[in-house]
């Protein structure tokens, strides 16, 4: 039988705590040669995801349909464990992937779905019309996106709807000092 | 500027939206990875983890069966796989100050909230192959260290027992190598 693989990791072990330093199994990847002229990696990333990006109207498509979908369920169902995760993760996903869609005015609105869903103790008490504002909004934007006045369509719209979402969940959250200092507060991670 | 090898890494990438694997995949090929594996939630992830021995993890947060942040403890468990070490990158839309926070300590190596661009990505893959942190085990904690530098302006109590020696100067990988180049 082999013998069991000697751990290459060098431990200190202090007062309360180790301090390991595995053995570094990524070295051999890093160079001190220079990049060749003209060789730049992330250009050539951003050229390959220029070149998929004549699918990413079709994608916003069917992450919109999704998002209908999942309303249509809430109003069918009203808010269950189910529906309340694939309507918050069909709006998270627009919210990540609008501005890499070429989208970025959607993504204001689907991030106010997704502070209403996930700031609200009880979201059997979220009023429906609000989803739906917010799901019509979402489309709206996307489906006008040529529009000359987009960009003011979509600021109103997001504008309105933050400030109404803000007021109920400030309103729940009454008496919930720790959440309402989340909602109110920045981001923090880093660009 | 560092150069990486990307065609010698093995990346896995995790996440439940088909179009964002897609889009990363193409990201990676476009550094010049040529092994990128996929998966479609936590479970699948960590069986992709186990199975194909990743150099990079990429997940998203919100998945289902378990999420991103369940993944990362579970596969920071010294002695439950074969690398407890491996860098993990959190791709996530949520980035309030209590999921960053909660994304450190459950042993992220490094965090990249969406949207995703193919400069944010790079940097990222760079900074956890050539400045790699050592990890630190206590009783509640098993990751890289979570603090960046030594802030000489700290001004409060050391929360590590132990002297000095507990913190650490690391020189960055790639100042190693251009030294002993």
């Amino acid at each position: 039988m082999a013998p069991p693989k000697k751990n290459s990791a060098a431990i200190a072990t202090y007062g309360d705590h180790e301090v390991i330093q595995p053995e570094n199994k990524l070295r051999k990847v890093v160079s001190v040669n220079p990049l060749p002229p003209g060789e730049d990696p992330v250009a050539r990333a951003e050229k390959a995801l220029a070149d998929l990006s004549t699918e990413f109207s079709s994608w916003m498509d069917s992450e919109c349909e999704r998002l209908d979908q999942a309303r249509r369920s809430i109003a069918a169902t009203g808010f269950t464990a189910a529906s309340k995760d694939a309507i918050y993760h069909a709006a998270h996903d627009i919210k990540g992937e609008a501005a890499t869609f070429g989208f970025p005015l959607v993504a204001l609105a689907a991030d106010s779905l997704c502070r209403l869903i996930e700031h609200t103790p009880d979201v059997t008490r979220i009023p429906l019309n609000l989803v739906d504002q917010h799901v019509d909004a979402v489309r709206a934007i996307h489906r006008e996106y040529s529009r000359s006045d987009a960009k003011e369509l979509a600021a109103t719209l997001t504008k309105r709807l933050r400030a109404v979402t803000d007021e109920f969940l400030m309103h729940e959250n009454r008496g919930r000092p720790d959440v309402l200092a989340q909602i109110k507060g920045p981001s923090i991670a880093p660009e | 500027m560092v150069r990486i090898e990307f065609n010698r890494l093995r990346f896995l990438v995790i996440d439940d939206n088909a179009h964002m694997r897609r889009m990363l995949r193409t990201l990676l090929h476009g550094f010049g990875a040529r092994e990128v594996h996929e998966a479609e939630d936590g479970a699948a992830g960590l069986e992709a983890f186990t199975h194909h021995t990743p150099d990079i993890v990429i997940t998203d947060w919100a998945m289902p069966i378990f999420d991103g942040l369940e993944l990362t403890q579970m596969i920071r468990q010294p002695g439950a796989n074969s690398n407890p070490y491996v860098a993990i990158i959190m791709l996530t839309g949520h980035s309030e100050k209590k999921r960053v926070v909660s994304a450190r300590d459950a042993g992220v190596t490094e965090f990249l909230a969406k949207p995703i661009s193919a400069k944010g990505l790079y940097q990222r893959i760079v900074n956890v192959v050539a400045n790699p942190r050592p990890f630190i085990k206590t009783k509640t904690y098993f990751g890289p260290d979570r603090r960046r530098n030594v802030n000489p302006n700290y001004v409060g109590t050391e929360r590590r027992k132990g002297g000095k020696a507990d913190i650490i100067k690391q020189a960055p990988l790639f100042e190693k190598v251009r030294s002993q180049g």
